[in-house]
């Protein structure tokens, strides 16, 4: 696909979809695992619904964000009826772009006195 | 977690199949969290509303997949998309023109409130089934009745309105007070008639409608308490009607209150007035129609006499049309929906080879795991963008196309003249279009996704099944049975239409230009004053260059169906019924030569019967037929609207209703034989002249002719006797035309599809004819093959497309004017044609199949 040539054609990103990939950026999980983490991150401000959260899924696989995987955890730790996701090469040059796009963000707002000085 | 199971068939299936079960594991799992039954109920509600809306999320991020992909798909093979939105705009736009106009006509309640309680009444005669009531029956009818909230009477006139610029002829009509209030129509401006207008001797008021306010008046809003002279007489503007107020239809321009006049309410077998009424609250048509029975039958016993052979008729004022009118409307939309279902059987077609052709990539998409039920959707929402694009064009073709058919709306109705394309006939449109991309797309949506298609992938594989192939010969069969039904049909109704258009109306129109003046009384009420100016103006135009004759009669033939009169002769009892009645008119000298009315007996009407003399008659020969057959009819007497008439002439007949159907005997009295006074309504008003030069050229002299006779004196209806003949077919001949058009679409599109089969047929079966011509088939057996194929499909659509056409025509009888429903030459041309087009359409592809090269045939594969 034309589009993954250049991460910066799918930002901004929507929330959700950041969010997940946040999660996915450190390990691969499944669908509930994304939620709780999400959850835990934000001190239980998001709480991804399961619809929300399989609806950016079905997106972002198409995107090429993610895919599935089909190397399991370790077996003490795998749920075997669920799904694992992972991030792909192309999920993690989206996922920078949108945090640097944030990070500009911040910047700007910095310099008109929006946001607190880092700290 | 059945119940939530249940609740995941928000979602698409390919989305649930996917997501299903871990969906179900999420909410397990929040579900274990919780253990206090309000948090529980609280955790349905929201799981049910977050279902709902990520469900409609999902169906729309689906669609917008499906569209991308359409709109890539379609933008590859340009050609194709073209075609299929042309087709669908030609099926759509007739349905949808089609629609508007029947709709109008026919389905869409009547602009009144309430207005299925109104209803027409009629007096009824042996022979006349529809007959006008006369003042004093309508009274009594009025007084008797209790089905009626309120009934009223009304006559149409025409009134030479003066003082407003040009004078002009302006349609009127005559209501009683009760009419107006009974429709429900609130005026504009003003009031409406009452009780105290209506009084003999009461001043004149005059209520205008929108047009002729806007018109004449400017729109000015102080026109209320205007004075105005219509016929001579004053007349007070009272009141102006909304814009859409028609009655009794749109061609009328202002309202004045009937009065009834003393010797208006002698004669009970004076018929003039049309009447209608509204029906009580709950009381049904039927129950109005019996006790019309009933009074009717009262009436008979009181007055024997009189109204010996007379009934009353009561039929609902949507009604008021003609069978013809209504038939005729029903055939156009039973055509253009003949066109729709060709249309779809076409792009059904078109689809279905596409979706062979792409077998392939539809098979390598299903091997990646798209679902069935995503292929179906993704090519349903292929034909639905087809069908919502040439839906769109297809209400512009309409939009373009209605006011064309505003010819067929009937002017018996009150209603506007031309349809409106509006908000409903947009959702029939938007109906129609939904359903059509439904119809064509489903059958090659459910084909391409068929089940173990993985043949495809193989190289080489040779596509389409006999199943595929069958269903496509169907669909083509299907097209020409239609097509030969349209075909068949349009052929009657053209014969029907020749046969008319070839029927002797009695008279010559070619060359002879006609215009009325009508002369306004009481101006004009001595008869004497009214010989002049026509003797004036007859004698100035004879004299102007290339005219050859004129005369004034009272209505030349065709414009006008009325001045129907009982005759009684000396000695011969005489009963009032169609048996014996004739067409009275009154007639300058030369009526005859200038219609070219071959004079058969005697002589013409002369100068010389004045009133002072003997009052003659000229009659028609079915006149002289019907009461001295076989006798010399001259110096015959009759009596005639209270008058003794001697024969002194006999004329050939003439269509004086139209060229369909009879038309009473005709007699023409002496246009001086009247006191002054009496029979005004029928004083002369249409001049006739007939020139060598183009009848129109004439008009602006005539003009002048009749300003210096009458300065004041309106000139309407200027136009050749040629156009007033052909306005009597001008519905047909639009209906006709647009009949053809269809047909013309249907027959092509039926030739592109056998075309197409065969084509398609031909290139799948490169391999094997190549291998039959490898092992010696000679080129004529070749072709043979692919027409015999061809052939055989039209035959399959012809025989019973002509059973159909049949029935069809059978429906139609009452439009084909005699022409035979089976009629032979009809049903032979259109079978000829249609294997015409057959083999036309499998030329091409015989010939390709014959230039096919068996060795690089079987090389290929």
């Amino acid at each position: 696909m034309d589009k993954r040539a250049d991460p910066e054609s799918l930002l901004p990103l929507p929330p959700a979809t950041f969010h997940i990939l946040i999660a996915l950026a450190d390990e691969d999980r499944h669908g509930y695992a994304i939620i709780q983490d999400v959850a835990a991150r934000t001190n239980g401000e998001l709480k991804l619904s399961a619809g929300t959260l399989y609806r950016s899924i079905h997106r972002i696989l198409d995107q090429g964000l993610i895919v599935e995987t089909s190397t399991r955890p370790a077996p003490e730790l795998d749920d075997e009826r669920r799904r694992y996701y992972r991030i792909t090469p192309f999920g993690v040059a989206v996922a920078r772009a949108e945090a640097r796009r944030h990070a500009q963000l911040l910047k700007m707002a910095r310099v008109r006195g929006l946001a607190p000085e880092k700290a | 977690m059945r119940l939530y199971r249940a609740l995941l068939h928000f979602y698409p299936a390919s989305f649930r199949a996917e997501y299903g079960e871990e969906l179900v594991a999420v909410f397990r799992a929040r579900r274990r969290d919780r253990t206090n039954p309000l948090s529980v109920l609280m955790l349905w509600i929201a799981g049910f509303f977050e279902i709902l809306f990520n469900a409609i999320a999902v169906h729309w991020d689906i669609l917008r997949q499906d569209l991308r992909y359409t709109t890539r798909t379609l933008a590859r093979s340009p050609g194709f998309a073209i075609t299929a939105i042309l087709v669908v705009a030609l099926g759509i736009g007739a349905n949808t023109a089609a629609f508007s106009v029947t709709d109008f006509v026919l389905i869409r309640n009547l602009p009144f409130s309430q207005a299925e309680r109104l209803v027409k009444i009629w007096q009824t005669t042996a022979g006349y089934d529809q007959m006008e009531f006369s003042p004093l029956n309508y009274r009594d009818v009025k007084r008797m009745s209790k089905s009626f909230e309120a009934i009223g009477a009304y006559t149409p006139n025409a009134v030479n309105l003066v003082g407003q610029g040009d004078p002009q002829r302006i349609y009127a009509t005559a209501v009683t007070s009760d009419v107006i209030p009974l429709l429900g129509t609130q005026p504009l401006l003003g009031r409406v008639f009452t009780a105290a207008d209506e009084r003999v001797g009461a001043a004149g008021t005059v209520i205008l409608s929108y047009p002729l306010w806007q018109t004449q008046f400017a729109g000015d809003p102080g026109v209320l308490g205007r004075k105005v002279i219509l016929d001579d007489q004053p007349y007070i503007v009272i009141g102006v009607m909304p814009a859409h107020f028609h009655f009794p239809s749109a061609e009328v321009g202002l309202w004045t209150p009937k009065q009834f006049a003393a010797r208006e309410l002698e004669d009970r077998n004076d018929n003039y007035l049309e009447v209608v009424g509204r029906l009580k609250p709950g009381v049904s048509l039927e129950q109005a129609k019996a006790e019309m029975d009933v009074t009717m039958r009262q009436l008979k016993q009181q007055y024997p006499g009189e109204n010996k052979n007379t009934g009353g008729l009561v039929i609902s004022l949507r009604d008021e049309l003609s069978g013809k009118s209504r038939l005729m409307l029903w055939a156009l939309l039973g055509a253009s929906g003949c066109v729709l279902l060709i249309a779809c059987a076409n792009l059904a077609n078109l689809l279905l080879t596409r979706s062979l052709g792409r077998q392939k990539e539809l098979a390598v998409r299903a091997a990646l795991g798209a679902g069935r039920e995503r292929l179906v959707r993704q090519s349903m929402t292929e034909s639905m963008v087809l069908a919502v694009l040439g839906g769109a064009l297809g209400i512009l073709v309409a939009l373009a196309s209605v006011p064309l058919l505003s010819k067929l709306v009937p002017n018996t109705l009150p209603i506007a003249s031309t349809p409106a394309v509006d908000f409903r006939v947009l959702i029939f449109a938007g109906m129609l279009t939904v359903v059509t991309g439904i119809v064509f797309g489903v059958l090659p949506a459910l084909r391409a996704s068929g089940k173990g298609d993985m043949n495809a992938l193989r190289e080489g594989a040779r596509s389409g099944g006999g199943r595929k192939e069958r269903l496509r010969a169907t669909l083509v069969i299907a097209e020409v049975t239609i097509s030969v039904v349209l075909l068949i049909s349009s052929g009657l109704l053209i014969r029907a239409l020749w046969k008319l258009q070839g029927t002797d109306p009695g008279f010559h129109a070619a060359g002879v230009l006609t215009m009325q003046t009508a002369l306004p009384m009481p101006k004009y009420e001595r008869t004497a004053r009214r010989v002049e100016f026509y003797d004036r103006v007859l004698t100035e135009v004879r004299a102007l260059p290339r005219v050859s004759s004129a005369a004034y009669i009272t209505s030349v033939p065709m414009l006008w169906g009325g001045g129907i009169w009982p005759v009684d002769i000396n000695g011969q009892v005489v009963e009032r019924t169609a048996a014996h009645t004739v067409s009275m008119r009154y007639a300058t000298p030369g009526f005859f030569s200038t219609l070219e009315i071959p004079l058969m007996l005697g002589r013409d009407i002369s100068e010389s019967d004045t009133v002072d003399r003997q009052f003659v008659a000229v009659v028609s020969q079915s006149f002289a037929r019907r009461y001295w057959p076989d006798q010399n009819p001259l110096g015959r007497h009759f009596q005639l609207a209270f008058h003794d008439r001697m024969v002194v002439g006999v004329v050939g007949d003439v269509r004086v209703r139209g060229l369909e159907g009879p038309s009473e005997p005709q007699t023409y009295l002496s246009y001086q034989q009247a006191a002054d006074g009496a029979w005004v309504f029928y004083a002369p008003r249409n001049l006739a002249v007939r020139s060598a030069g183009t009848p129109g050229s004439l008009a602006p002299a005539i003009r002048q002719i009749i300003q210096s006779a009458d300065r004041e004196q309106p000139i309407s209806d200027v136009q050749t006797l040629e156009q007033i003949v052909e306005l009597k077919t001008a519905a047909r001949t639009v209906q006709v035309r647009v009949l053809g058009a269809f047909a013309a679409i249907a027959f092509l599109l039926a030739a592109i599809g056998i075309h197409g089969l065969l084509s398609f047929a031909v290139s799948q079966r490169n391999r094997e004819i190549g291998v039959r011509m490898a092992l010696g088939a000679a080129s004529g057996d070749i072709l043979r093959m692919v027409m015999r194929q061809g052939v055989w499909v039209a035959l399959a659509g012809v025989l019973p497309g002509l059973a159909l056409a049949y029935v069809a025509a059978r429906l139609m009888q009452a439009l084909l004017a005699g022409i035979q429903p089976g009629d032979l030459p009809t049903f032979l041309s259109a079978a000829g044609l249609c294997l015409l087009m057959t083999l036309v359409g499998s030329f091409l592809p015989a010939l390709r199949a014959v230039r096919i090269d068996p060795m690089t045939a079987i090389r290929t594969e």
